[in-house]
């Protein structure tokens, strides 16, 4: 009973404080910008583990946050087994792979209008798909190790990156284009200097999304078949041997791995596009 | 309707690549049948043929060439292949009969939209609580984009056990997996949309006395409209997307997702395929049908597509 | 001494097929600008102005007729890297310091570092915008966009120079500094000018020779040639000679509507 009432009672404190941060003087300060969303984050965390003391709940419906910490903590080992062979061969790979394949075809198709006219409706319809299905029929061909999730992983982000790619490339205006031509320049210099860098806001869209959609690829397509290692594979055996811990320590590497990638693929966007008025 | 003949131009050189990357995909399978009904294969073992490659052991075999396209079990099936298994199973089945796609396609169907419109309601609430209050800006908002970096995808097949352990099945625990999936897209973009009217028209509604409530109704819902549409293509697909992913290693026995599992357990690949292309051609109709809502609305409204 | 014209056209007509029916851009435009010239175009919107700078940049294709630039057709001139284009927006490439983007036509056509960077200087003395190389576009005012524009294309050293609009998003002020900066720049490199304006008196301060023009078709309804002495300090403005020529602009302007 008493964790149920400090349960609420931390609710309404870090309701409060954030509040009163968020009105007051120093709400636009950088440092608030981080610390109230993480104040939130926090009384979270709190709250979850004082409702699950006081309500009892069963631990394989909802693990308390400090037994997920525990087990990280003793785990860390087979955690890092499995990132290494879902995020870093199957997510990664897949990524570089998808993101180098789109950019090529994108570059040859914009080379015929008619191409890439063609290319956008058809890519972003593919896009929209649950390609993930196509996990099992990978497995069979590539084999159950990280090649079939690298394949698949490619095959997800290659349809948002290639409409991204394309439609960046065709972002410049006819007064850019036009200036292109009074210097004589023809189809590889106006690509390099002119329609790349333009594109760039676009190709890096493309890239944030493509982040989640690798991290999703490799985990769900190890459901269909892994050995022994990696977080799909971890998650459905701890789930099956009913250790929610351990699940839920899973989710939360795969929760830093995606927010890290997306950070990394983000900070590059803002050395890249420095000059976008987005990020200025 | 300028862009149909470049896309059928690429369907069409899709169609054909796969066509033809069918004999070198099957040909090792249609070898080792061939052989056993007595037919004359070069190389003439397995072992020997394991070495070889799909296109040389194609080119050494003209006559099974057309054995790869009617394989009960092939590594590829052909396009034709699949077209069959479709239009049997859509057309040729009672919509009632567990071997029909289109009773499959319902109880895919069902969760994804009631998922989809409470997701899309609460996202909008969401969007709006963000938009009005500095609170929820600051502490919200930052996790709804943090959210979307996180693969939850992958805990769709546990919440749908562990809402099963609890007594609650069939359309129910789909449907919450949908809803979260096509909240947040929907929450980013409202925000998004909310915001996007410059400052010259919002100063010009304070010339008018206009009330916070007022300026919500009259500027910024509207100017929204355009994000809210591209949003809520990315919900749905989003949606359908989760609630087959929530249908896969759970012993499901129907949906989309079923199907191409069961396909794959009990080797008959053309059944997950043509489960596959159901599910593409459904996500490819919901999208569409929003795009036309999108296309009626915004000219009604007289804007463009964000 | 008799002299090829820099750029001749004869007999140039241009029509745009549009969903309302044909346009006619230039009808039967005959104009000679002989080497040195400061040529200002001016008539109201649709008299083919801008699409006659164009055709002479090779940027449009007349349907007929004849015209020539440095003795070559308009499309080998462009090639060749004749003249410099300065568009109405400044255009200048945002990923890219001001001093980039005047190097970007001189690496496209291959001038080597050293090169670059002792051009880059100097024409960036001639706009005086010395010492703004490292900054970027959006850090500088629109007039100092325009003039980096103007840099831009000055960068390498072509004969010719063609202008559309330049200064039509400026304010007063600048522009008429600015007016008499090109002025002086065009003393001082002696270059062939085709300016584009809406502004008569923009049109009479700058040019040695006027050619009004007017729309429906879009044809040449008048060329001036202008008696203003070649020194001209901006007060040459209230000159009774300045607004004799600015009136017979708006007569030609008066004419040209009066076909409609």
């Amino acid at each position: 009973m008493m964790y149920v009432i400090a349960g609420f009672a931390i609710w309404g404190l870090g309701w409060l404080l954030n509040l009163y941060l968020a009105n007051s003087k120093w709400s636009d300060y950088r440092a608030m910008n981080i610390a109230v969303p993480l104040i939130f984050g926090l009384t979270v965390l709190l709250v979850w583990e004082c409702f699950v003391i006081g309500f009892d709940v069963n631990p394989v419906f909802l693990p308390r946050p400090s037994d997920i910490v525990l087990r990280m903590a003793i785990e860390m080992p087979r955690l890092w087994a499995d990132f290494v062979q879902t995020i870093v061969k199957g997510a990664l790979t897949g990524y570089i792979l998808g993101g180098m394949a789109a950019f090529a075809i994108a570059v040859l198709a914009d080379r015929s209008k008619f191409l890439t006219s063609g290319v956008l409706p058809v890519g972003s319809f593919m896009a929209a798909l649950p390609i993930v299905g196509i996990a099992p029929i990978f497995v069979k061909w590539f084999g159950s190790d990280w090649e079939s999730k690298a394949a698949v992983v490619a095959v997800m982000v290659f349809f948002p990156i290639l409409v991204n790619v394309v439609a960046g490339m065709r972002d410049t205006t006819s007064m850019q284009r036009d200036l292109m031509r009074t210097y004589g320049a023809g189809y590889w210099p106006t690509l390099l200097k002119l329609r790349l860098p333009a594109a760039m806001p676009f190709i890096f869209n493309g890239l944030k999304v493509a982040t989640t959609l690798s991290l999703i690829g490799a985990i769900v397509a190890e459901f269909f078949g892994s050995p022994t290692v990696g977080m799909g594979f971890r998650i459905s055996t701890s789930f099956g041997q009913l250790a929610l811990d351990m699940v839920w320590a899973e989710i939360v590497i795969a929760a830093i791995a995606g927010t890290a990638f997306y950070g990394i693929v983000t900070l590059i966007e803002k050395g890249v596009t420095f000059w976008h008025p987005s990020q200025r | 309707m300028k862009s149909i003949l470049p896309v059928l131009t690429i369907i069409a050189a899709v169609l054909f690549l796969w066509t033809l990357a069918v004999v070198p995909m099957n040909m090792h399978l249609t070898a080792d049948q061939a052989q056993r009904s007595g037919a004359i294969v070069t190389p003439d073992t397995p072992v020997a043929r394991k070495e070889t490659n799909g296109i040389v052991l194609a080119l050494k075999n003209p006559h099974l060439i057309a054995l790869t396209y009617v394989g009960k079990r092939p590594n590829l099936p052909s396009p034709h292949q699949v077209g069959l298994e479709m239009f049997d199973t859509i057309f040729g089945k009672k919509i009632t009969s567990k071997r029909s796609l289109v009773y499959h396609g319902w109880i895919t169907l069902a969760p994804t939209l009631l998922g989809f419109a409470i997701g899309t309601l609460l996202g909008v609430l969401l969007a709006v609580g963000i938009v009005f209050s500095r609170v929820m800006d600051k502490s919200v908002m930052p996790w709804a984009i943090v959210s979307q970096t996180i693969p939850i995808l992958a805990l769709a097949p546990m919440i749908i056990v562990v809402l099963g352990a609890a007594g609650i099945h069939g359309v129910l625990p789909k449907s919450v997996i949908a809803a979260y999936l096509s909240f947040f897209p929907v929450v980013v973009g409202m925000v998004k949309g909310l915001r996007s009217p410059d400052h010259m028209q919002l100063d010009l509604l304070r010339t008018y006395s206009t009330t916070n409530v007022q300026s919500f109704w009259k500027l910024r819902l509207p100017s929204s409209t355009p994000y809210l549409f591209a949003s809520l293509k990315i919900g749905i697909s989003a949606s359908l997307i989760g609630t087959i992913v929530a249908e896969l290693p759970t012993g499901a026995k129907a949906g989309f997702g079923a199907r191409m599992l069961v396909g794959d357990q009990y080797g008959q690949p053309i059944l997950s395929w043509a489960a596959l292309f159901a599910a593409a051609l459904t996500a490819a109709a919901l999208v569409g049908i929003i795009s036309l809502v999108e296309r009626g609305a915004l000219r009604k409204m007289g804007m463009k597509p964000a | 001494m008799t002299q090829e014209p820099t750029i001749d056209a004869k007999g140039l007509h241009l029509t745009f097929e549009t969903n309302d029916g044909p346009v006619h851009a230039l009808q039967d435009v005959n104009l000679e600008i002989n080497k040195g010239d400061f040529v200002s175009f001016i008539g109201p919107s649709g008299c083919g102005k801008t699409t006659f700078l164009r055709c002479i940049a090779g940027l449009e294709t007349p349907t007929s007729g004849h015209i020539s630039v440095n003795g070559l057709t308009p499309d080998e001139a462009r090639r060749a890297r004749a003249y410099g284009y300065v568009f109405q927006a400044a255009g200048l490439y945002p990923w890219r310091t001001i001093g980039g983007n005047i190097r970007l036509p001189l690496e496209i056509m291959g001038f080597s570092k050293f090169e670059m960077s002792e051009r880059v200087e100097r024409v960036l003395e001639l706009v005086d915008l010395t010492g703004f190389d490292k900054k970027f576009p959006w850090q500088l005012s629109g007039g100092m966009q325009q003039r980096a524009s103007i840099a831009r294309a000055l960068a390498f050293d072509a004969d010719i120079l063609l202008m559309d609009e330049p200064f039509g998003a400026l304010d007063e002020i600048v522009r008429d500094h600015l007016n008499e900066q090109l002025l002086q720049l065009w003393a001082r490199t002696e270059k062939t000018i085709g300016f584009v304006t809406h502004s008569i008196p923009e049109a009479v301060y700058l040019s040695t020779k006027i050619v009004v023009m007017s729309p429906r078709p879009g044809r040449i309804t008048d060329v001036i040639d202008s008696s203003l002495p070649k020194e001209r300090p901006l007060d040459i403005r209230d000159s009774p000679e300045f607004i004799s020529i600015a009136q017979r602009v708006r007569d030609g302007l008066r004419a040209g509507h009066a076909h409609v």
